[in-house]
């Protein structure tokens, strides 16, 4: 199995890595950087549990070949609160403070795709459907999303 | 602060750690020299297995060590005790363990188990249940003298001739499918041995100390030599209470290799290889009297539990509760019989019987109402249970709300029901449940430890054997100390997941973590305040009962001038000549009874109830059904944080609403068609109705603080409210779930050509 070198800036950091044809983004951030907040729930682009931010836009990590994301620039849950002042970005805030999470397998790609979803829909105030129609690629088991909506709709409208 | 924990939003001790992506679950932990294990599995559903040739996959650079059934301890694993670890001469079922790799890294492991080369010699296959009892069929396991797994039987009262009694008696079939809990992390075991031959195993499994024992008669090694530590859990939903062969395969060659080795099964695997809900089919009577009492109730179980028994062997102990006790009916009988087939392996899932029995009684229940010529609501409450009461069954019913809830439901077709659109009709549908609340003695013990620790700085530590798999135990224990020691609850720190360091807990299941951990939690707790206050009590040289602990401190009653910070104390009682820590243990197992094989007993120490309203829109040009909205109300006792019990509502709910509408699994000549979250039918966010939901309060006298049991009680209602909702709308009676659209468009059209042929 061939390697191939490849740079990424991942959270601001610039890595240099050397990874293998058929691996993804999201098995060079899990193994390779030790970024083990991004999860892996199915490896086929059906769960959401892996989205990260890839030059801005959310994305399935396991989806993207790690070859075809040489000179990205990657944001993952652990970066995201690096773009605010506070120790926690609003989301993560409103997610611990209404209960939006159980087992939490899901929230990391749950946040970054809703941290998304606040730019990707400029209306304010957000609705409900729009979120729950753009969330409908991030599977939850626990939840029931009851809470999550209300989270991100807290952070949309305030 | 100062006021009380108990009732409060609190979010989960472990939010931060989980909303940041720092939390480590399974599949995110790493040991130092870990080797990667998979197992190859089998492509029959029954097939002898002629020959294995290991040769090519030894060669693979990176391969430390391959099994196989020749390799292996004989046992036979799982709580039917029939689960080979490896099989050496037979598999039966798709996906049965065959042989097992242990490589340096995944791509070697996964090239490696592709170049085994294994020679079968497929049999018949036995698919379906009623043709595995058939005198003819190979038998499965040959140890056995049929394919009956066992029988079991429930009665009370004198169901043949109440059937005769009874004014009124409809007789349905249902056809209740496969589903999976999948829990969004896939299954993962890492075991590792120390310098000393000690054994530790990480861990997703929902019950740790059983784990352990089984474990140990699995690998033929003492029990005591094992530890068991869980990592964070990305859910479970029952998929991790009994033992499975992988996690045996993983200790095998962690031991032949003398490196830790990890298991981790992707999406597919999990479909594959974990346990799955029991598809059942029902034949069931339910009869009633004129005057609107519910008589008698008669169900015939046939359940598929697939190759191997595990938790399929206690399920019928559930089902008949809810057959002989939810209303009250005066005779009842439930028969089951437990088949083996080549199907895929069966085991618990949320609810645990629960779903699939109140999915049949409830559609019953709806239908005797019409039958009767009376309001489905009013029949309902009729007949609902009562507070202090005992059913014919043996469960004591101490709180009970479930009238209340009722009520409280039923009052949503009193709100203006919008119109239906062209095209589109609408209707709403009821149904109630019973679920145990305070335990369930599945084993001899259904106990729990907990052990609190107050340190010289005032920091409070719960030690627990409880499981914590999102349902929020961390916080319920953790509100329930920082409440008896009147401390804040960031000085209280939450330990679980060691069995090497925590007191005995048989795992969450059965809805019974806050009831029964919690109620360990408080004793703990009482203990160490009662060290506290006494020390205390010398130092300020007043009488204990003088005493009340806020704040962080200790002040004398009614003077609040005269008080002492917990650290302060606690220096004072540990640095003195004959001085003392505090650690105090609690263990509690509740006063409930292990039900023996006529299933009648007290199985739960106190009962909880709900009811739901739901309401829907049937297309009847596309047979689509959409869920407008749900209303729960469910007397769950005392409520100790809000936001945790609507979780657990919200969430039992989502998994109702699929089990409805769309989760299922295909089946074909015994292999899943499937196997992944796209195809299976999960509800999105965007498929979700707005969830209303009440919660009557009442006080259980043995629930901590009142509390009982939550976890499993949104689940079971939801199916067949959705299937009395849409005959509500639409006037057709599903006897199957989940009510796909085809489903939905078959039953609308022979409706209408029945119309048109009785006209
Ligand atoms: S792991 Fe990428 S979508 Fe599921
Ligand atoms: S919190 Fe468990 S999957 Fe979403």
């Amino acid at each position: 199995m061939s390697n191939h070198p490849i740079t990424l800036t991942v959270n601001k950091s610039p890595y240099s890595l050397s990874v293998a044809a058929h691996h993804t983004l999201l098995d060079v951030l899990r193994d390779d950087l030790g970024l083990t907040g991004t999860n892996e729930g199915c490896r086929m682009g059906d769960c959401g549990a892996c989205t990260v931010h890839l030059n801005q836009l959310r994305v399935p990590s396991c989806l993207v070949l790690a070859v075809n994301a040489d000179g990205a620039d990657v944001q993952t849950i652990e970066g995201l609160a690096g773009e605010t002042t506070g120790e926690h970005h609003p989301l993560q805030e409103a997610f611990i403070n209404r209960g939006a999470l159980q087992c939490g397998f899901c929230t990391p790609g749950m946040i970054m795709s809703a941290a998304a979803i606040l730019d990707e829909i400029p209306e304010r105030p957000l609705s409900e459907a729009a979120i729950r129609e753009a969330l409908a690629g991030n599977l939850c088991r626990c939840t029931g999303y009851a809470k999550i909506i209300e989270a991100i709709l807290e952070v949309a409208n305030g | 602060m100062g006021d009380s924990w108990i009732g409060k939003r609190v979010p989960k001790r472990d939010a931060a750690a989980k909303t940041t992506g720092t939390i480590i679950y399974g599949h995110d932990l790493r040991r130092p020299g870990m080797l990667h294990g998979k197992i190859l599995r089998s492509p029959f559903p029954f097939a002898k297995i002629i020959r294995i040739n290991t040769e090519r996959a030894a060669a693979v650079p990176g391969v430390k060590a391959i099994l196989t059934g020749e390799d292996v301890p004989d046992t036979r694993i799982g709580l039917g005790r029939d689960n080979p670890i490896l099989n050496r001469h037979v598999v039966r079922r798709v996906g049965d363990e065959v042989a097992a790799v242990a490589a340096t890294s995944m791509d070697a492991a996964l090239e490696a188990i592709s170049l085994i080369d294994v020679t079968y010699e497929p049999l018949p296959a036995i698919l379906d249940a009623s043709e595995a009892l058939k005198a003819e069929a190979l038998l499965i396991h040959d140890t056995r003298t049929s394919n009956l797994h066992d029988k079991r039987s429930y009665v009370h009262g004198d169901p043949d001739a109440a059937l005769l009694e009874a004014d009124v008696v409809v007789e349905d079939t249902f056809l209740i499918p496969y589903v999976a809990p999948t829990p969004m992390e896939p299954s993962v075991v890492i075991a590792e041995f120390d310098a000393d031959g000690e054994l530790t195993v990480y861990t997703t499994n929902q019950a740790p100390y059983l784990m352990q024992y089984e474990l140990g008669q699995a690998v033929e090694m003492p029990p005591g030599r094992i530890r068991i530590k869980q990592t964070a859990i990305g859910g479970a939903f029952g998929r991790g209470l009994d033992v499975y062969p992988f996690e045996a395969v993983a200790v095998l060659l962690a031991q032949a290799t003398r490196q830790p080795v990890r298991i981790a099964y992707d999406r597919q695997e999990e479909f594959l290889a974990a346990p799955l809900r029991q598809p059942v089919k029902v034949t069931i009577k339910t009869g009633a009297l004129k005057d609107g009492t519910l008589w008698v109730r008669d169900a015939r179980a046939l359940l598929d539990i697939g190759a191997y028994a595990s938790l399929g062997t206690v399920i019928p102990v559930v089902m008949a509760q809810v057959v002989g006790s939810l209303y009250r009916v005066p005779h009842a009988r439930y028969e089951a019989d437990l088949v083996y087939t080549n199907n895929p392996v069966t085991g618990a899932m949320r609810g645990f019987g629960g779903p699939q029995a109140t999915l049949f009684v409830e559609a019953q229940m709806d239908r005797l109402a019409v039958a009767l010529g009376m309001d489905p609501l009013s029949f309902r409450l009729q007949n609902a249970n009562r507070p202090d009461e005992t059913t014919p069954q043996g469960l004591k019913i101490s709180t009970c709300g479930l009238k209340e809830c009722l009520e409280m439901v039923g009052s949503m077709r009193d709100k203006h029901k919008e119109p239906s659109p062209p095209g589109k009709r609408r209707g709403i549908g009821f149904a109630a449940t019973l679920n145990v609340g305070g335990g369930a003695r599945m084993h001899r013990s259904d106990g729990s430890g907990v052990i609190v620790k107050v340190d010289d700085f005032g920091q409070v530590t719960i030690t627990t054997g409880s499981t914590e798999i999102g349902q929020g135990t961390d916080v319920v224990l953790s509100q329930i100390v920082a409440e008896t020691l009147g401390v804040s609850i960031s000085a209280v720190r939450f330990v679980n997941g060691d069995t090497g360091v925590a007191p005995w807990d048989v795992g969450a299941h059965a809805s019974r973590t806050t009831f029964v951990a919690g109620n360990a939690a408080l004793q703990a707790a009482e203990e160490a305040r009662r060290q506290i206050l006494e020390t205390a009590a010398e130092l300020l040289k007043v009488d204990t009962g003088e005493l009340v602990m806020r704040d962080g401190s200790v002040y004398v009653r009614g003077r609040p001038e005269l008080g002492l910070p917990l650290d302060k104390i606690m220096r004072a009682r540990h640095f003195r000549k004959d001085g003392q820590i505090v650690q105090a243990q609690g263990w509690y197992d509740p006063p409930n009874e292990q039900v023996g094989s006529d299933m009648v007993g007290n199985l739960s120490a106190t009962y909880s109830f709900g009811a739901q309203a739901i309401e829907v829109e049937v297309d009847t040009e596309t047979g689509q059904v959409k869920v407008l909205r749900v209303r729960t109300a469910n007397d769950v006792g005392r409520v100790i944080n809000p936001m945790l019990v609507e979780g657990q509502l919200e969430g039992g709910i989502h998994m109702g609403l699929g089990y409805a509408l769309s989760e299922t699994l295909f089946v074909e000549g015994g292999q899943v068609q499937n196997n992944s979250f796209r195809e299976y039918g999960i509800f999105t966010a965007f498929d979700m109705p707005p969830i209303e939901i009440q919660n009557l309060e009442t006080h259980d006298p043995l629930g901590p603080f009142g509390a009982k049991g939550v976890g499993e009680i949104g689940v079971a209602p939801v199916a067949p409210a959705v299937l009395n909702a849409i005959y509500d709308a639409v006037g057709i009676r599903l006897n199957r779930i989940p009510a796909r659209p085809e489903m939905v468009l078959d039953a609308l059209e022979t409706l209408q050509s029945n119309d048109r042929t009785s006209r």
